[in-house]
């Protein structure tokens, strides 16, 4: 369905990317996302060539490393090309990287949009901003996807890979541009400071500032309402913001990712993903499905062998290698083994068919039983998800 | 070191870590082997997903506690709701129905003012303790990234709020969090590089940020181990042609998928390893360190909590 609106035809993950400006690689935790974005990204440099950016949330030094770098930061870098040199030959484009600094992008958006000098370093001192902007989780949401509209817009690169933060409520990352325009035009904010700018309270609403002053104490409150007088000063500038971005992720040419693995939680919020970003007309371009077990396991003729194996071992064993007595017991222990392994694959294979609301695209990436730590890793993981 | 109290003895135990390790697998554990031990517990989810319930193979639960399994009690984290029992609690007065927008202004306060979603979520479980309906809470809490805050929040509080109903509140909530005979913090990782490398992290920053004791690590899935070094050779001997063909033809059918299957599991639990050691050594001295051996199950609910909970009292020795 996803396929016809958008007049989209890929079969391949690299079919995809060759029409998209943006992809953003969103799924469950602990499922491989980043090391995904940035073997795609990696992969698309080497395929297809252009300025390609990974934009990360995850601070992971061993990404730092198998891209070659000290360390990624809220500036891009581009990651040379004798790091490519040595497992890909020279790279038909550049690989750029950055990393998401929620505090650093927040401070450089208030300087973009403070009317004044004054204004911008109160907010900036302001502790409740310094709270919003540093812990504040959902604030992480609305940065990630503001930081990459401002990349957007810049028009430097032919090609963004987005790796989304985790975030408590699977899409929170794509209400956070409206809940934040909503949230600085309420009206009700508006009622909340009115104390703070005239002491005129009207009664009906006396008993409210009443309860909030007990529950939250007045110094509190005060500092409430000077952050949001201050912040409606910028409030027109940020209000258009948040609808761009909006429009920015519902673009044809920005396309998402769901990246999971089969284990069944992950699944189940992976296809809780697939089924909002349908409901809300967002371009489901890809499924990747990584860390699968090998389809041998599911073999049924093996799993009769290993399953006769177990009681046969002694008698298998004969003769078989100069020490029988350990034969037997390998011989059992892989019997066991693979019926045990087969039990997961058959799980993760029952998952697969129940995924619904298949997308343009999906893919299955194989166990790998080392860890990707450098170039060459990421662009064998880059080739597998490419297709 | 020596003076940390029995896992189970504690009052409030948060369980946590990075996402897809199966944290609230542990959780269940955890509750459930309490529960056998004799104990009233409340598992409380803080994001609510249902999947807690799904391991006892009950109906998800919500606000209201609920028994789903014999002494462990279900609930789902509702910050509003947590506010409307707070204002009822402590204003005395049914506020939330003399003052109609009170609940959606603190919902913007909550979304503007960090940490005052997270004191209702830490101030609800604080007074599950201090109510002492319960024996043990036994908290599903969010991955390790959003755990500091969660844990940090009366402190922060603290220093934002100077006086006021809140400001009063968060000292006994910090008592009860500071207490180590009371409260403490499980971490969940599994041997790979990243949830290692985030536990590692985690365990500092606890440390640095809260005030909470870090009570023990969970190792979860990890590997059985095939074979010791003879029998890895003899299994060497046999994956060489000759030797898999006689195999074959004795066993009556190909056994290279069965013999590559076992490769994969020698090499995976070889490369987990590694990352087991890391942790280990890693990780301050004393803290106790529970692997939980991997469930090569076809669906997870009672049993195979039953199992982990099983694993778990083992591990503790219990």
């Amino acid at each position: 369905m996803t396929a016809a609106r958008n007049g989209s035809t890929a079969k391949t993950v690299g079919q995809l990317l060759a029409a998209k400006d943006i992809v953003i690689a969103c799924g469950p935790g602990g499922v491989g996302k980043t090391t995904t974005a940035a073997a795609l990204a990696a992969t698309a440099v080497v395929e297809q060539g252009g300025r390609v950016l990974v934009l990360t949330v995850d601070p992971a030094r061993r990404l730092a490393d198998a891209l070659g770098l000290k360390g990624i930061g809220n500036d891009e870098v581009r990651i040379t090309d004798d790091v490519f040199e040595q497992v890909a030959g020279r790279p038909r484009g550049e690989l750029w990287a950055a990393m998401l600094d929620t505090k650093q992008s927040w401070d450089d958006l208030i300087r973009t949009h403070a009317p004044d000098e004054e204004t911008r370093e109160q907010i900036l001192a302001n502790p409740l901003y310094q709270n919003i902007s540093g812990r504040f989780v959902q604030s992480h949401d609305y940065i990630a996807m503001e930081r990459l509209y401002e990349i957007h817009c810049e028009g430097k690169y032919d090609l963004i890979v987005v790796d989304t933060p985790p975030t408590r409520n699977a899409l929170d990352f794509l209400d956070a541009p409206q809940r934040m325009a909503d949230f600085f035009s309420s009206r009700l904010l508006r009622w909340l400071i009115v104390p703070y700018r005239s002491r005129l309270v009207n009664i009906a609403s006396k008993p409210f500032y009443q309860v909030a002053d007990r529950i939250l104490g007045t110094q509190f409150l005060a500092d409430i309402s000077e952050f949001f007088i201050l912040f409606q000063s910028m409030y027109a500038g940020f209000v258009e913001r948040a609808e761009a971005v909006t429009r920015l992720l519902s673009d044809r040419r920005t396309t998402f990712m769901v990246v999971s693995t089969l284990e069944a939680t992950p699944v189940r919020e992976a296809e809780f993903f697939s089924s909002e970003l349908t409901a809300r007309k967002l371009h489901l371009g890809a499924v990747v499905l990584n860390k699968v077990l090998p389809e041998y396991l599911r073999d049924p003729r093996a799993d009769k062998l290993a399953q006769s194996m177990v009681g046969r071992a002694a008698e298998l064993a004969d003769g078989l290698t100069d020490d029988p007595v350990v034969a037997t017991r390998v011989l059992g222990e892989v019997a066991e083994s693979f019926l045990n392994f087969g039990v997961v694959a058959r799980r993760e294979a029952e998952q697969q068919a129940e995924l619904k609301g298949a997308p343009d695209v999906l893919v299955t990436v194989p166990f790998y039983d080392a860890d990707i730590y450098d170039m060459g890793g990421l662009l064998e993981l880059g080739a597998q998800v490419w297709g | 070191m020596s003076a940390a109290p029995d896992l189970l003895d504690l009052r409030l135990l948060f369980v946590t870590g990075k996402g897809g390790v199966g944290k609230t697998t542990v959780a269940a554990g955890l509750a459930q082997l309490a529960a056998e031990h004799g104990k009233r517990v409340l598992v409380c989810e803080v994001d609510a997903k249902g999947d807690v319930t799904s391991l006892f193979e009950a109906p998800p639960t919500d606000f209201t506690p609920r028994e789903i399994a014999p002494g462990v009690w279900s609930m789902s984290m509702d910050t509003e709701a947590s506010l409307r029992e707070y204002l009822k609690l402590h204003l005395r007065i049914p506020v939330v129905g003399r003052i109609g927008p009170l609940a959606k202004a603190f919902d913007f306060v909550a979304t503007a003012a960090p940490g005052v979603r997270e004191i209702l979520t830490v101030g609800k479980l604080c007074w599950e303790v201090r109510e002492s309906h319960y024996d043990l809470v036994v908290v599903d809490a969010p991955a390790s990234g959003h755990i500091i805050g969660q844990l940090a929040a009366p402190q922060a509080i603290n220093d934002l709020v100077k006086v006021g109903l809140i400001r009063s509140q968060t000292d006994w909530m910090l008592e009860i969090l500071s207490d180590e005979r009371q409260t403490g913090l499980v971490a969940v990782c599994t041997p790979e590089e990243m949830p290692v490398a985030e536990t590692l992290e985690l365990t500092t920053r606890v440390r640095e940020e809260t005030t909470v004791r870090m009570s023990a690590v969970v190792v979860n899935r990890v590997l059985p181990e095939l074979f010791g070094q003879r029998e890895e050779e003899v299994f060497e001997q046999m994956r060489a042609p000759e030797i898999q063909r006689v195999l074959s033809q004795r066993a009556g059918g190909d056994v290279a998928p069965v013999l590559e299957a076992a490769r994969l599991a020698v090499t995976m639990r070889r490369t987990r390893s590694v990352h087991l050691q890391r942790l280990q050594a890693g990780l301050p001295e004393g803290l106790p360190v529970l692997l939980l051996p991997y469930l090569f199950a076809r669906s997870f609910g009672a049993r195979t909590t039953r199992q982990v909970a099983h694993a778990l009292g083992e591990e503790l020795g219990l």
